[in-house]
This record gives C-alpha cells, structure tokens and sequence, in this order.
C-alpha cells in the first residue's frame, strides 16, 4: 500500500518527462536562434555571397552578371599587384606583430618596475589605442613630410638627412608598420600588465630562494612563462588587426608609390569600390578569408602546444 | 649543519608592526615549529629567515655568520611554500634540476641551445641527473620527472616541492604551511614522510603551521606565536602541560582548554581549591582532569549539555550550574554512560589546575599560609 503510493509519483514523473523531451527540444532550439539566426545572417551569409560572387563578373551597379567559373581567381592569381599586395602584407604583419608585443611587454615590464605614476604611464601608453586611426593618420603625415615634418626636422638636428618616407619605395612600407606599431602595443601594453599581475609573488620567492635572482634570470623561468597565454592572445590579436591594415594605406600612401605599400584589403577596396569590379574584389576577399582563417588556426595551435600549463 | 639565532628581530609594514622584538635560538639539526593563529607573522618571520623580506632591526645569524647583507641564495637555505610555487612550464626533472644549474652552470651555459654547445656543461649535467635521479627515488617521484606540475595530484607535487628543496643539501629547511592544501587523509600521511626526511637529512627544519595538531606532532621544538610575538618556545609535551601563557594554553591541545574566572567559580559558591594564589584570576584546567561525580559532590556542579563520542573518548560538554559556560570533560567510553540532561558533580584533579593572573601569565608556586587563610 504504501509501498505503490511511494512509486507513483515517479512513474507520473517519467510519463511527464516523456512528455515534455520533444518540447524541451524545441525549447533548446528556440533558445538558440537568436544567435543561430545572428551567426547565419552576419558570418555565414555574407561569406556564402562573397563566395557566389567570386564566380561572377558582376560589376557594381550593374543589374545583370553571368557566372564565369573560376576565372576571377586565374586573372588574380595571374595579377603581379595581387602577389605584390599579399607579399607587403604579410611583410607588414611580420615587423608589426613581434614589435607590437615587444613594445608592449618592455612598457608593460618597465611600468610596473617603476613605483609612482603608474596610472598616468598607463593611460598615456593607450591613448593611441583609443584614437581613430584615419584621423592619426594625418597627423602622422604632417609628421613625416619630407621638409616640414618633425621626423626629419629632428633628424636634421642631429645631421642626419631624412628620406620622403611616404613617397620612397624603401621606406612607405616601414613608416606604415611603424605607425601601425605605434597605434597598437598601448592594447598590448594593458593586456600584459593585467598578465603581471597574475603572477604569483610564491613563485618569484622560490625562484630568489633556488638562486634564480637575476633580473633576466626571473624573466626567463618566472615572467616570461607565466605571461604565455596572455603572449598567445596578444599575438593572435594583433596578428588579425596587422592583416586588416587599411586606413593608414588609404590616407598616406593610396598602396603607392609604385605598389610599394599595397596591403590586400586596400587592393580590395580599390579593385571593388574604385574600379568596381565586384567579381574579382570577392575573389581577392575569399583569398583574403583563407588565409587569415589558415593562420589563425596555425598559430593557435603552435603557440597552445606551448602555453598551457594546467 | 647549521644553528639559526634570531636577534631582536623587528618588522613594520608602514606603521604596523608585524613582528615585534622576536629572539630565538634553532639548534643544529632541530625540528622547530612556529605556530601561531592566521595573520600573526609566521610566514613574515620565515621570510626573513630566508632573506625574502629584510627586517627593520635585529640580526639574522646563520651557522654563527650574520647573514643579513646575504640574498637568499647565498643563504643555504631552501624553502617549500604553501602553495607549491612549482615553475608550470617546467617539467618535474627541471623544477628539481633549476637550483642546481643556476649554481653550477654559467648564464651563458644555460641558455636553451647555445648552453647546449658550450664545454664542461655536459658533465655538470651527467651529475644533476644522477643527483636528482636519487632524490626523485627518495621521494617516490622518480617516475613522474617527465610530467608538468598542472599533471600531479597534490600530495605529488608536494613532494617535488620538498624535492627541489632537497637536492642542493640546504643547511636549512623551511616550510611555510606545506601541507594545508592537502586534504586530511594525505596531510597526516605526509606530516610523517616530512619527520622522516628529517631524521634521514638530520639539517635543521623550521616548520610554521597555524595547525597545532601538526605543530605537537612534528616539532622537537614548537614556537608559539601571536601578534608577531613568541610567547613560548618550548617541547610540545610542556607546551601542554606546562603553559607559562594562558593564551598558549588555549591555543594547544584540542579540545580547548577549560578556563574559569576566579570571579565565576566563587560566584557559583564553590569552594577555591587549596593553594589558590593571591593574583590568580583565570583557573584553567584540561579536560582529561575532570572526573565526573553525582550531582553536588564535586567543586563545580552542572549539567550535562552535549555527548560527543569519538570512539576511544567520550567528551561530555557540561554546562556549569547558574548557566554561564560550559566546562569539556574528557570520560572513558567503558565509564558509566552519561545522557545529555544529567545533572553531575565535577571533580578536579588539584595537581592539573593551572593558575594565571589577570594579564594571562601563569602563576606557580603558591605559599600553603596562604592557600590556608
Ligand atoms: N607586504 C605586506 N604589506 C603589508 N602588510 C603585510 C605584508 N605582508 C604581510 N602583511 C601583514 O603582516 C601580517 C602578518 O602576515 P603573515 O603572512 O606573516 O601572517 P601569518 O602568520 O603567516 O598568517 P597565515 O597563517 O594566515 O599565513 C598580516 O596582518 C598581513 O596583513
Ligand atoms: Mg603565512
């Protein structure tokens, strides 16, 4: 008697979760879809269209476009400004992405060494961070011009005659990464000191007390090791904001002179919006997608092997 | 081999002071255990020990030499910390392996791959891994050099930490709490390995715990501490029986030591024991010196408010007569069984009681004139 009384309500349980499980199904689906209709209207759509495109000879304005096969991607492949943008760009990525963490984490090391005046370090090391980077832009062309611009007004001081930074084709490409450094190791700067201060004070101890004292000493089995993930993230977060370089191209060098300083997504905008060949512009994107797609994913996995502790 | 001498040794962060005036001798191959409540200055006074932290005044003596100008590692000292504080990145053979290459290789000779190339490093090398090798068998870690500190257990990696101690042959050990992030079980496992270790190293360890079970059990020696002052330092059996602070009485022995106002026991109208001193204020005695007798018998009279039985002893919590208090007496389980409720007599075995006066300090000898009077 009591023993039955015991056992229904579970049996009235199981019946109802029977009933509900195809609810909860859609239940979980409802609960998903603003993000699942978020995902396929802002990522996989437009990825999907830019790809269609690829495959056209659509040109913007144009009401009507045939599909020609792969033959954007021959004509870009074929393009020595195509090989020339990808080689600047990926030579631009190489100076930016180790100077911006080296900056970064030599400012980041230096200001939390240093008492007093740590917030103000801080603040000022950012600001290039918080700016608009066509508006800097300016600034930094007024700076680099060849007769009235403080770079080479401080140059000549010290009897060194300047170059046109901008306009030489030995230099457009350096000043930009330079100014691209300069816009970004302040991101860095912060991450790393957040990073510093996760460190454990134990394991500076252990590592005064196991004769690991010196300055270089510490950072070699202490700091350095203990910042690897926050390095990681850094790295791969420049390494994406180094491969989008547009605005300081399209303000001071317009990818010139001679293509010296053409980056892929200024050739982008240029092939789409100037030219407006839509086609080839969304070939040149999915060439763009693959390969920022393919790093990112080398470079996690590289620097994860090495990075994760626990 | 070395004695540790402690100096006056004082220390302020900003104006708090934190530890005050402490001086001490460690003796040549002593087990000697700082205990105190959190917050005291334990671990700061072992730092200082170590050289992590410099103090305001006093001197540090190691082995007879002032090593106050020393850094650390020219200390001879190792130290085991709370928390492990194991390099992450480094696998067990390297965290054992760094004390050892930083004092016998060269900056030059360490670096990754150059290190690598330059002469006598692989000889240096050959020798760490045989030394290393014995202390990971010591330890029964040898089998798990390979892996990374985040791949280890706790009790694990505590015993790397006590390995990476070890293998330079430190004059002295130091121990900061290394045990209390250890669950129960492998803590009382591990207070044994550590006291064996000590007799087979036979160097002097300095152990602070705020866990005084540990501290009675380890130690030959037990410093207790509290507000960056050693109120006693002496061996655990007289820091029981014979505590010269009532602050020290309380602190050891689990459970806690009955303490009765004078004040409180003469207004129950009880009679004082003989042999009361003049300026005693607090009567302390533990529980194993009660005995309970029928109601109004004893000297104490109350009632029995809670049983707690642990098997080998029976503790009965007795809540004194005009309802302030409550008084832990210790009971055999084979003894006539006593019920929550029960009014008993209290019994107090006058040779255990232990006397203090206002500010907490013991008082001994009494005069028998007057005790009589
Ligand atoms: N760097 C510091 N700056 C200021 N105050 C400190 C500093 N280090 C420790 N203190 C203070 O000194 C006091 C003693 O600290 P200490 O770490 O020695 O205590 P402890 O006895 O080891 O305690 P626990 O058992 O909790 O480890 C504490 O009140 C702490 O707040
Ligand atoms: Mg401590």
């Amino acid at each position: 008697m009591t023993a039955l009384d015991c056992n229904r309500p579970r049996e009235a349980a199981a019946k109802a979760r029977l009933a509900t499980r195809s609810g909860e199904h859609g239940l979980a689906w409802l609960a998903v879809s603003p993000a699942l209709l978020l995902l396929v209207g802002l990522l996989f759509g437009p990825v999907a269209a830019v790809v269609l495109f690829s495959l056209t000879d659509w040109q913007l304005g144009s009401f009507t476009f045939h599909f020609i096969g792969i033959a954007n991607f021959r004509a870009l492949f074929a393009d020595p400004t195509f090989w020339k943008a990808l080689t600047n760009t990926l030579v631009y990525v190489a100076i930016v992405v180790p100077g911006t963490v080296l900056l970064g984490l030599v400012v980041a090391l230096l200001i939390e060494t240093s008492p007093g005046l740590r917030g103000f370090y801080r603040a000022a090391h950012f600001l290039p961070v918080m700016s608009t980077m066509s508006a800097m832009a300016i600034v930094w062309g007024t700076m680099l011009h060849p007769t009235i611009g403080l770079v080479n007004r401080a140059l000549g001081v010290m009897g060194i005659s300047g170059v046109n930074w901008l306009r030489d084709e030995r230099t457009a490409l350096l000043a930009l990464a330079l100014i691209g450094i300069w816009q970004g190791f302040g991101f860095a700067m912060v991450l790393f000191v957040s990073g510093l201060k996760a460190v454990p004070q134990q394991l500076y101890d252990a590592a005064a007390v196991d004769g690991a004292d010196g300055v270089l000493d510490r950072l070699r089995f202490v700091t350095l090791p203990m910042l690897g993930p926050v390095t990681m993230f850094v790295v791969i977060l420049t390494a994406k904001r180094s491969f989008e370089v547009f605005d300081s191209v399209r303000v001071l060098t317009q990818g010139g002179p001679n293509y010296a300083s053409e980056v892929l997504l200024h050739r982008l905008y240029t092939e789409s919006f100037d030219f407006l060949h839509m086609g080839y512009g969304a070939a040149l994107t999915v060439v763009y997608l693959a390969v920022i797609v393919l790093l990112t994913l080398t470079q996690a996995r590289l620097l994860e092997r090495r990075v994760h502790y626990s | 081999m070395a004695e540790i001498e402690l100096r006056d040794i004082e220390k302020s962060y900003g104006e708090t002071a934190i530890v005050k005036g402490v001086s001490l001798s460690i003796r040549d191959g002593e087990f000697l255990t700082l205990v105190g409540p959190s917050g005291c200055g334990k671990s700061t006074l072992l730092r200082i020990i170590a050289g992590l932290e410099a103090q305001n005044s006093g001197e540090v003596l190691v082995a007879g030499r002032c090593v106050d100008d020393k850094r650390p590692k020219e200390r001879d000292v190792a130290m085991v910390f709370q928390s492990y504080a194991l390099y992450p990145h480094l696998s067990v053979f390297d965290n054992l392996a760094l004390p050892l290459r930083t004092r016998r290789l060269s900056f030059a000779q360490r670096l990754p791959l150059v290190g690598r190339a330059l002469p006598g490093r692989g000889d240096v090398e050959k020798a760490i891994r045989a030394e290393i090798e014995q202390a990971a068998s010591m330890l029964d870690i040898a089998h798990l050099l390979r892996r990374k500190p985040g791949q280890l257990s706790g009790g694990q990696r505590q015993r790397v930490a006590l390995g990476r101690a070890m293998v330079r042959h430190p004059a002295v050990f130091l121990m900061d709490e290394p045990l209390s992030n250890l669950d129960a079980k492998l803590r009382v496992q591990m207070r044994a390995e550590i006291i064996a270790l000590h007799r087979r190293l036979g160097v002097t360890f300095v152990y602070v715990t705020h866990d005084q079970a540990e501290a009675m059990t380890m130690s030959d020696r037990v410093a207790v501490m509290m507000d960056g002052e050693l109120l006693q330092v002496d061996r655990p059996e007289r820091l029981y029986r014979d505590p010269e602070d009532l602050r020290v009485a309380e602190m050891i022995g689990s459970p806690k030591i009955n303490v009765v106002s004078r004040a409180h026991w003469v207004s129950l109208g009880a009679s004082l024991p003989a042999g009361i001193h003049r300026n005693t204020a607090h009567l302390a005695f533990r529980p194993e010196a009660v005995g309970i007798v029928a109601s109004g018998d004893g000297r104490l009279n109350g009632v029995v408010a809670s049983v707690e039985n642990l098997g080998s002893d029976i503790f009965l919590n007795v809540t004194l007569a005009d309802g302030q208090g409550t008084v832990v007496v210790r009971t055999h389980p084979d003894a006539s069984r006593s019920e929550a409720g029960r009014s008993v007599g209290l019994q107090i075995d006058p040779a255990c009681l232990l006397q203090f006066d206002g500010a907490g300090m013991r008082q001994r000898e009494v005069e028998r004139v007057e005790a009589a009077a």
